[in-house]
């Protein structure tokens, strides 16, 4: 089976947000770029199935000419190609990202569709919905497990405590959560085999954004640090005292 | 313009996170008039404060793609809904269907063409200013942004049955497994005791077991913990993890990552506990003691030992 996976290039943010001068973006300058967390699980879970079934895993990403890092990422896990719909790193709404992504798709034809759940950063909740729509096949989100049988997909969504099952015939698009597997580290020869397979590039057309982003605030702190109890063990009966006010011990 | 709101249910009752979803869309239309829909569950539309409460009658268990068709046929200008699972997962659908634009865990809105918007990003840690543009504008309500509507009213209640396509049934729930463990979840304990990487290693959480047992609590941990394979992605507090609302939250070797914070702002009290008197988390706890976790963790189980007798 052919499996086709959707990743976004993050920053990895640390403890604290700094905005541009235009507001509309992170200051990245000191910050290094990772695939967003429930999308480095969705390309675990596509080496896996191919692992298991048989097929290629191609990866495909939305992002500046940079995010070829991500995607070779997804390379030294497991994928077979990749595809960047380069942009000049500027914010895409949720519509214009699911267009391009379904137009790609819809001639790369693959059985099965994997996004992540929603992006860390933007958080849109509906790019993969959106292009399942676009290619006419069903859609289940959120999973935390997902197996393939006579070319039926079984998935598994939490709901509380306890787990709704759905069962659609492929191909499919689905969307995963962080949880679902524990995706590998790359091997050194992995990382070096991904440095050689290919990345095809494409430009993608960017609609008017009807969900438009007007700029970003950072929300304001408590301004204030924490109120320290002490230092090392001595610091244990002025916690216990804590306990005590706030009626849990 | 009416405002139609998308009302989840259960047991006859509105759920919490709809009835925030409905406060936030009675400010949004003002004056204007606001409509709910439910599927299923005329009990719970009985005393909701709005105009008409639209009940589809559909059989068989959660279906997305259905509810969705169901509610986009009731044409709606305006369409709110929670930003639960369930609330974003059908308001994608029906945005594709009314043609509309979708915002995603608003906190804020403000109408007119465009509509106004303020909606988070990376799970709270920041906030996003934008527009609505088009004819047909939906929005999801951030959990806990915005308290619940209170005041009952009096709808009209008026039962349809919507057409729906065959593809609209294809993913649907056909069973469900119950995972419940019979013991305290994470989401609901009143005490959690987290560690992260500064805990060292897999063995190093028992003394962050055995004070959560004292605590009537339960362990949880950073994402650098499940990512390092210590503990299991269920115990994970976070972004991607679960969202806790304990009564006291007691973070142990966490630096304060927004990618953790974003899991924990539902807390009540926080008591940081770390090495690091600069660490980011300091600026969130309203608690701190400063050193090594591994000395400290015992020192308060024993100390928590010696007061009870």
């Amino acid at each position: 089976m052919d499996v086709l996976v959707c990743v976004k290039r993050v920053p990895l943010t640390g403890g604290k947000m700094v905005l541009t001068a235009d507001e509309r973006g992170i200051e990245t300058r000191h910050l290094g770029f990772t695939v967003s967390p429930h999308e480095e699980c969705g390309v675990e879970e596509a080496v896996r199935l191919v692992e298991a079934h048989g097929g290629s895993v191609t990866v495909v990403t939305l992002g500046p000419p940079e995010a070829e890092e991500q995607l070779r990422d997804a390379l030294a896990i497991g994928a077979d190609r990749a595809i960047l719909l380069e942009t000049d790193g500027s914010d895409w709404d949720p519509e214009s990202t699911a267009a391009a992504l379904a137009d790609v798709i819809a001639a790369d034809a693959p059985d099965l569709v994997i996004f992540g759940n929603e992006s860390a950063d933007a958080g849109g909740y509906q790019v993969g919905i959106r292009v399942a729509h676009a290619l006419g096949r069903p859609c289940v989100t959120g999973l935390k497990a997902l197996a393939v049988e006579d070319g039926q997909l079984r998935g598994e969504q939490e709901s509380g405590s306890a787990r709704d099952v759905y069962r659609v015939p492929l191909p499919a698009v689905v969307t995963v959560k962080e949880g679902i597997n524990l995706p590998r580290y790359p091997s050194v020869p992995a990382k070096l085999r991904a440095r050689r397979k290919p990345v095809e590039r494409r430009e993608p057309e960017r609609r008017d954004a009807r969900l438009e982003l007007v700029r970003l605030v950072v929300p304001e702190g408590r301004g204030r640090q924490a109120e320290v109890l002490g230092e090392g063990p001595s610091a244990a009966p002025a916690v216990v005292e804590l306990f005590q006010r706030l009626g849990v011990a | 313009m009416t405002v139609l709101v998308f009302v989840e249910h259960a047991a006859g009752e509105p759920d919490e996170l709809s009835l925030q979803a409905l406060a936030f869309a009675l400010d949004f239309a003002g004056g204007n008039g606001v409509d709910a829909v439910l599927i299923g569950g005329a009990d719970a539309a009985s005393d909701l404060p709005v105009g008409t409460a639209h009940v589809a009658e559909l059989d068989g268990g959660y279906a997305p793609q259905a509810w969705a068709r169901a509610i986009a046929q009731l044409e709606p200008s305006v369409l709110v809904a929670a930003g639960s699972e369930r609330g974003n997962e059908v308001l994608a659908h029906a945005a594709v269907m009314t043609g509309g634009a979708l915002a995603a865990n608003c906190v804020a809105a403000a109408p007119g063409d465009p509509a106004e918007v303020t909606r988070m990003r990376w799970g709270g840690s920041l906030l996003e200013e934008a527009r609505i543009h088009g004819p047909v504008k939906l929005m999801t309500v951030a959990p806990h942004a915005v308290a619940p509507a209170t005041a009952a009213g009096d709808p009209a209640v008026a039962p349809f049955t919507p057409e729906l396509r065959d593809e609209d049934l294809v993913a649907r729930v056909v069973e469900r497994v119950d995972t419940s463990t019979g013991g305290l979840s994470l989401a609901e304990a009143p005490v959690v005791v987290s560690g992260g990487r500064g805990v060292g290693s897999p063995e190093g959480f028992a003394p962050l077991e055995e004070l959560a047992g004292m605590l009537g609590g339960v362990v949880g941990c950073s994402r650098a913990v499940t990512m390092a394979g210590w503990r299991s992605h269920t115990d994970q507090v976070g972004q991607t993890g679960t969202k806790i609302s304990p009564e006291l939250y007691i973070p142990c070797g966490i630096s304060g990552a927004t990618q953790h914070m974003a899991g924990c702002k539902g807390a009540k009290k926080l008591l940081a506990i770390n090495s690091d008197p600069e660490a980011p988390i300091m600026a969130t706890a309203d608690y701190a003691v400063i050193g090594d976790v591994a000395e400290i963790v015992p020192a308060i189980t024993a100390e928590l030992r010696r007061v009870s007798g």
